[in-house]
């Protein structure tokens, strides 16, 4: 291990807020050269706010980042590159209409005379991606190729930079297992090189097959950094999910089956959709709450959104109280009883520069049509009773939703489909980037709404939050439903062993 | 050997200008003659200088609206200067320039560092100039110097009937000079690179708001060139000239294969694009029965073409895309 020498990039104490979520605090991170670190968290850590802090697509707030042991402070991702920090963003971040070698080579064409030479550019274009054992048409537009090869290209882009510090953000997502073999290949030559590498992934198995150390990251704070050979994969699941392996027995012990029959009854019967999600069933009634449980990428949205119409399943039904429901959009979802509290609240869920009273009636005004509007009186006084019933922190019902915290915007969405009274309420991830105040409200929030009749699904990335709350927990790993727990069996313990598998 | 998908654009419209060429010799023996080819080129100078500027500015996925007024603008300043205050034209040019280019400079500006639509900044450059003009002057008044006589006169003969004006040698002069900054000089590359993708664009470290600010720079000085050939073109300076020649440019620009959205095209492809609104105009002049406003439908039937051929080819790439993404 390289431990000993002078870390080539240290973060020291760094901080960014956003309006209405604390997505880093006082985050510490040493990576050394020579050396392959692991990033990980689930979505919403602080994974990449903490890179784009570092490449300088945010300005840091508190804190300091240090490039060997000189403070710098790069205002935009091309100043951290000449600095020698190179980044392969999450999505390829390249420009399709240009050719292969111009986009390796943007920015550093060869030139003769002030004017670019093309041949000579190509040539060290087919050079950088030699390197990777990539032989394609450099002259041909990089959008005419496939989204693994673009990545790869991006990478080589990054390589061939003279980097010091090589950023890898989720650059596996859109590889094969052989593409991946190849830039497992190419990091370990760059380590030897020198070079300190963070890698960015959700694939545990590639954490173990190429990484020295793991720092992982949850609710934007740094929960620790370990030497991966000595950290066993259930040690680094409990790691990334919950604070610790004591149980909080705070779980209400219900029996499911006391409800059936007594209200509404949700059937999912394999619902799946080919590449996103293999057929999926649950059976759950209203007063009930099925947490589901998986890290990133297990599934989890997807499910929601199949349910919700967002996606078109190609497989399966849904069926309320026997009868099958119309999955073909979102809209038919609400007609029939379905409501969706989604992941990203700001993209997904409110429409930032609308009221709380307009956010709130979106909803019911959708399910009765356009034709029959809501008296104006009628939206006030709904609107004032789920502010005071919820406890939104907002002056008054006519302040844009943008402007109020993430806790409270949460709340608006709750609110949304209280007002539209559905029957089948999925909540995907509600608590995510909340402040701890507005957080035991939400978990209370539910738990009222089951005790109301509502059927409640909600995945959360929070073991101890669904230890909490959930009467039964179905657990997700890569895109399918791997078991099902109920009553005692919901552990912590029983859910990361499920997972860890 | 495949041809690169990029070039199918341009290989549409060199093909519709040869064709048009092609039917205008074929229908009328007169439309063979070089002289015919040096009208051609001396008649769409302006249009062609300011559509290249143009081009740049659509490359990088924005607009400029304000080239027209430019043009006008440039004119009745040039006039005032020479008539008014004694400058000679050389040197009323050489201020008429710096001006165009400066306030193209501010109107990027504007738009890169607030990051306000194109559109709408500079539909206030263009509403901005054409109030100038008439501040400066309120009717057509001829620019008298017999430097513009001689350089009106100027003629470089062709084989044949035909020559080439000085309005048509600079023009093609700017087109050169506008595929080598295009093509062959990283600016030009960066401004495809932000038109293609500007988020991406700025995470690979180009400078897009400077950038920016030089492509309207450049937009800027190249209508404030087609200014000065307009005014040397007609010896007279109006207030209401050149109205809507940015619609045209823009014409030219697309009809040329640019993707309107930006990121793709070339600079030959507008002057091929400005040639081929041209000869529409001498083939309705040659035919007689049809009135002019003929040019425009054809022009407007030529444009549907080009923008839904474009969209063919950009759907062959973002459907590759769309598809491994939901993988």
């Amino acid at each position: 291990m390289a431990d000993m020498t002078q870390p080539v990039l240290s973060v020291r104490g760094v901080g960014k807020t956003f309006p209405g979520v604390k997505a880093l605090q006082g985050v510490d991170f040493d990576l050394a050269p020579g050396e392959i670190h692991a990033l990980l968290g689930e979505n919403g850590a602080g994974k990449s706010t903490l890179i784009k802090v570092i490449t300088g697509v945010h300005p840091r707030d508190e804190g300091e980042v240090l490039l060997e042991g000189r403070v710098i402070a790069p205002e935009h991702p091309g100043e951290a590159q000449s600095l020698g920090i190179s980044t392969v963003f999450q999505e390829v971040n390249l420009i399709p209409t240009l050719s292969v070698a111009e986009n390796l080579m943007l920015e550093r064409q060869v030139r003769r005379g002030g004017l670019i030479a093309w041949k000579q550019t190509a040539v060290q274009a087919r050079e950088a991606l030699k390197t990777l054992g990539l032989d394609i048409d450099v002259n041909r537009a990089l959008g005419a190729y496939s989204v693994a090869v673009q990545q790869l290209v991006a990478i080589a882009r990054a390589v061939s930079l003279d980097a010091r510090v090589l950023i890898l953000d989720e650059p596996t997502a859109s590889l094969d297992s052989d593409e991946i073999q190849t830039l497992f290949r190419i990091m370990r030559e760059l380590k030897a090189k020198g070079l300190g590498i963070i890698f960015v992934t959700h694939f545990l198995d590639q954490v173990y097959a190429v990484t020295d150390r793991i720092t992982v990251l949850r609710n934007g704070r740094r929960v620790g950094t370990f030497v991966t050979a000595e950290l066993d994969r259930v040690d680094l699941i409990n790691q990334m999910l919950g604070r610790e392996l004591a149980e909080v027995s705070a779980h209400r012990h219900r029996d499911g089956e006391q409800y059936r029959g007594l209200t509404h009854r949700i059937q999912v019967e394999g619902l799946g959709r080919k590449r996103m999600l293999n057929p999926v069933s649950l059976d759950l009634s209203g007063g009930e709450i099925l947490g589901l449980a998986g890290l990133l990428g297990s599934g989890r949205t997807e499910l929601s959104e199949l349910i919700f119409g967002v996606h078109k399943a190609d497989s399966g039904r849904v069926l309320l109280d026997g009868e099958p429901v119309s999955l073909r959009s979102p809209r038919h979802a609400i007609r029939a009883g379905v409501g969706l509290c989604p992941e990203d609240r700001k993209q997904d869920g409110i429409v930032a520069e609308l009221s709380v009273r307009e956010n709130i009636m979106l909803a019911l005004q959708g399910r009765r049509g356009w034709l029959r509007p809501i008296p104006r009186g009628e939206q006030q006084a709904l609107a004032e009773d789920m502010i005071a019933a919820l406890g939104i922190a907002t002056p008054d019902s006519e302040k844009p939703v943008g402007q109020l915290s993430g806790g409270n915007q949460q709340k608006v969405v709750l609110a949304r489909w209280l007002v539209s009274k559905p029957v089948f309420l999925l909540l995907d991830e509600p608590t995510r980037g909340i402040d701890v105040g507005a957080h035991a409200d939400i978990i209370q929030l539910i738990k009222t709404l089951c005790s109301e009749g509502l059927a409640l699904l909600v995945a959360s990335s929070e073991l101890e939050e669904i230890v909490a709350f959930a009467d039964r927990v179905a657990v997700m790993r890569d895109r399918e439903k791997v078991s099902e727990l109920s009553g005692d069996e919901i552990t912590q313990n029983n859910i990361i062993e499920a997972i860890a598998q | 050997m495949k041809i690169n998908e990029r070039f199918y654009p341009i290989l549409a419209t060199v093909s519709v200008l040869a064709l048009l060429y092609g039917y205008g010799i074929y229908e009328h023996r007169a439309f063979s003659d070089s002289y015919v080819l040096g009208n051609l080129l001396t008649d769409n100078a302006f249009l062609i200088i300011t559509a290249v500027g143009m081009t740049f500015v659509i490359l990088s996925g924005g607009i400029d609206l304000s080239v027209g007024s430019m043009i006008a603008f440039v004119g009745v300043l040039i006039a005032e200067l020479v008539t008014g205050f004694g400058f000679h034209p050389l040197a009323a040019v050489a201020v008429a320039l710096a001006i165009g280019t400066a306030f193209g400079a501010f109107m990027g500006l504007i738009v890169a560092k607030f990051d306000i639509q194109p559109f709408i900044v500079t539909l206030a450059g263009m509403f901005f100039l054409r109030g100038i003009c008439f501040v400066i002057n309120l009717d057509s008044v001829p620019i008298d110097h017999p430097f513009v006589s001689a350089v009106g006169d100027f003629k470089l003969p062709l084989p044949g009937r035909g020559w080439l004006s000085a309005s048509a040698l600079l023009m093609l002069a700017t087109v050169m000079v506008g595929i080598l900054i295009a093509h062959y000089t990283r600016f030009g590359r960066n401004v495809y690179a932000i038109g293609g993708d500007r988020h991406s664009a700025q995470l690979l470290g180009i400078p897009v708001e400077y950038t920016l600010i030089r492509v309207y720079a450049l937009s800027g000085f190249f209508s404030a060139l087609a200014g000065v050939v307009f005014a040397f073109y007609t010896a007279s300076a109006y207030p209401l000239a050149a109205t809507g020649v940015e619609l045209d440019a823009i014409a030219a620009v697309v009809i040329g294969g640019t993707l309107l959205t930006g990121g793709m095209g070339f600079i030959a492809g507008t002057f091929f694009g400005g040639m081929i609104m041209g000869v529409i105009q001498i083939l309705i002049a040659f035919d007689g029965s049809l009135n002019s406003w003929w040019t425009k439908i054809m022009i407007g039937a030529l444009l549907f073409g080009f923008i839904v051929l474009q969209r063919v080819i950009t759907r062959s790439f973002s459907g590759m895309r769309a598809e491994v993404q939901t993988a």
